[in-house]
């Protein structure tokens, strides 16, 4: 069931079948039904939203355990740049990279490395002039997501360059082989991740036909791992060498500002997101040469399997940027880069066409229009009661067969009144 | 003559509110419909110009939308004031937008000419005194 699979998941001994995920849903993919909440499968973007709003903590994020990394014979470890950001006051990315081979890694790799390549590759792409205005990023894979369910029209402007993380990897495992003289496949590349659409995205790429990683262990249970050791840590300073542009595309604007530091807009949270998508797609921000889309408030910093606040995580990533050279990607990465390693998506990004109602468009127009005659019907206060997010939903579960009208409580109401009345009438006649 | 699908969003000048919510209804309804992108991208332009015109231009009026099973279309209808020169006002940068609408970023004059760049069908009719009426057609396949 690999092309279905996502790391958002519920755990059903917890849900109670409230209505706090069906209304937080930015894709309407969840259902109540039974008591117990349902996620569509195909609508879902991995976003974490629910995960987030969920007080019986009934939705789970599934990425590996630490212990996964033993299955291979080596193991690399690839922190996203958030990991650092866990660390209050953290000078140097140094000592992270080092807790990490105490904690079982054999080497690391940073993934602010594959950014500044990304970086530089975009970039170059930019100058090539025949290009979408605004070019959006492809780094946020809930957001890539959103895009194929809700705003289609605008997949061509997506750019078509690997996220920093897939970069990243096909590097260390390069850099690993020589290093140790091993054979690619005895080496398991792991990210840390901060979210589960990153997890999903390595179990069903979007744009890839194959993930260059292996797993993903996530930055909270690493950070666990990580605290004993980081305190009573020497650093060697060599160690680490990614800009801190490309460590800075942890928080909102790093991204854009690394890449296209004028005419850029970077917007984050998925509501946010939406609004700005929404203003793209009716021609209102032409003038933009790029736009960065983070589905968490503060970038990869607010993931919702991250442990520090995102605000002082942000604080932390910046401070340790402004202590940095200002060496740019554009003269830190060699050119050679972009060809030694797979920098280009694999595939056109293809719609999801998860909102059709129909694939014949005559039997979608009549679903269309039994859902216009329902609405009339409805009361319109979006309540959830009926375990369909809004009025809306539930017309359009209706005409796909998934409920029935005597779902909404409102209906069955009136209907009960309605059959009240009828038996008044029938019991006034037989008295007479 | 009314489409398999027919809707209809009233507009009321400046409120500001509620404007482009006819068209992020019209595009929900396009992508359950299941158009293709490029339909997509050209009637979400469309309707969101024409939408913005009736919000920020007209003394009130109605958008409707009617898909066939080979178009979708468009057809904006308000009570005034009318265009004294639709041949001008058709012109890019051509605008006459109160201050309200220029802070909000409107008023390049750029909306009748980017309608009718994006729809397959383009018609427009206005009379001074009595109001403005644009009709749209887009071929679906
Ligand atoms: N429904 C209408 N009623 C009256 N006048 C209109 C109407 N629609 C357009 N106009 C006139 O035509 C002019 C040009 O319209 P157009 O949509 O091209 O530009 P704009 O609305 O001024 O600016 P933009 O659309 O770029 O924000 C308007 O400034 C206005 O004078
Ligand atoms: S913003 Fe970053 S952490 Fe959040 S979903 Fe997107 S990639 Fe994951
Ligand atoms: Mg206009």
């Amino acid at each position: 069931m690999e092309n279905r699979y996502h790391s958002v998941r519920l755990d059903v001994s917890r849900c109670r079948g409230c209505t706090n995920c069906l209304k937080r849903c930015p894709t309407e993919a969840i259902r109540i039904r039974d008591g117990r909440a349902n996620i569509i499968d195909e609508k879902c973007i991995d976003c974490g939203e629910c995960i987030r709003i969920c007080s019986y903590h009934a939705k789970v994020a599934v990425v590996d355990a630490m212990e996964t990394i033993k299955r291979f014979k080596y193991a690399v470890a690839l922190p996203a740049p958030t990991l650092y950001g866990q660390f209050r006051g953290l000078k140097q990315p140094e000592l992270v990279l080092e807790a990490l081979k105490q904690i079982g890694f054999d080497d690391v790799f940073e993934v602010a490395r594959g950014a500044d390549v990304v970086t530089k590759a975009i970039r170059e792409k930019m100058k090539t002039g025949d290009i979408p205005m605004p070019l959006i990023s492809s780094a946020c894979p809930a957001v890539v997501r959103l895009i194929q369910v809700r705003f289609p029209s605008l997949l061509p402007n997506v750019v078509d360059i690997r996220q920093p993380m897939e970069v990243a990897a096909s590097m260390a495992r390069r850099e690993f082989c020589l290093k140790r003289g091993c054979a690619p496949e005895e080496v398991g590349c792991f990210f840390i991740t901060p979210c589960p659409a990153k997890m999903t995205a390595i179990r069903r790429p979007i744009a890839q036909e194959k993930s260059e990683l292996d797993g993903a262990v996530s930055v909270m249970e690493i950070y666990g791992l990580l605290l004993p050791h980081i305190k009573k840590m020497q650093a060697d300073p060599d160690f680490h060498l990614a800009t801190r542009y490309g460590i800075s595309w942890a928080v909102s604007d790093g991204e854009s500002n690394a890449v296209c530091p004028e005419d850029s807009l970077s917007v984050d949270g998925i509501p946010n997101v939406i609004r700005v998508l929404e203003e793209v797609e009716n021609g209102k921000l032409k003038d933009l040469r790029y736009l960065e889309g983070n589905a968490c408030v503060g970038g990869c910093v607010g993931g919702p399997l991250t442990f520090e606040n995102n605000y002082v995580a942000k604080n932390t990533i910046q401070t340790m940027a402004h202590s940095m050279p200002r060496r740019h990607p554009d003269e830190d990465v060699p050119s050679s880069c972009l060809n030694k390693y797979p920098v280009r998506n694999d595939r056109r990004i293809e719609p999801n066409n998860a909102m059709q109602l129909d694939s014949n468009i005559i039997v979608a127009m009549q679903k269309i229009q039994r859902i216009h005659e329902l609405m009339e019907r409805l009361p319109g206060y979006d309540c959830g009661s009926c375990g369909s997010p809004t009025c809306e939903t539930f017309a359009e579960d209706i005409v796909n067969g998934r409920c029935r009208e005597m779902d909404c409580i409102h209906l069955m109401k009136q209907e009960i009144q309605r059959m009240a009345q009828e038996m008044v009438t029938l019991a006034q006649m037989k008295r007479e | 003559m009314n489409g398999l699908i027919h809707s209809e969003y009233p507009r009321e000048t400046a409120d500001y509110t509620h404007a482009g919510e006819a068209s992020a209804d019209i595009k929900r309804q396009l992508r359950q419909l299941g158009v293709s992108a490029n339909v997509m991208r050209r009637v979400a332009v469309a309707s969101y110009e024409v939408e913005l015109n009736l919000v920020i231009h007209s003394e009130g009026g109605v958008l409707t939308l009617d898909v066939f099973p080979d178009r979708v279309v468009l057809v904006s209808k308000d009570r005034g004031p009318g265009i004294p020169d639709v041949e001008m006002a058709m012109r890019e940068g051509y605008s006459t937008a109160n201050e309200e609408a220029r802070a909000l970023g409107f008023g390049a004059g750029m909306g009748l000419p980017n309608m009718k760049r994006n729809a397959d069908g383009f018609e427009i009719t206005s009379q001074v005194g009595v109001g403005t009426e644009i009709r749209m057609m887009f071929m679906l396949q």
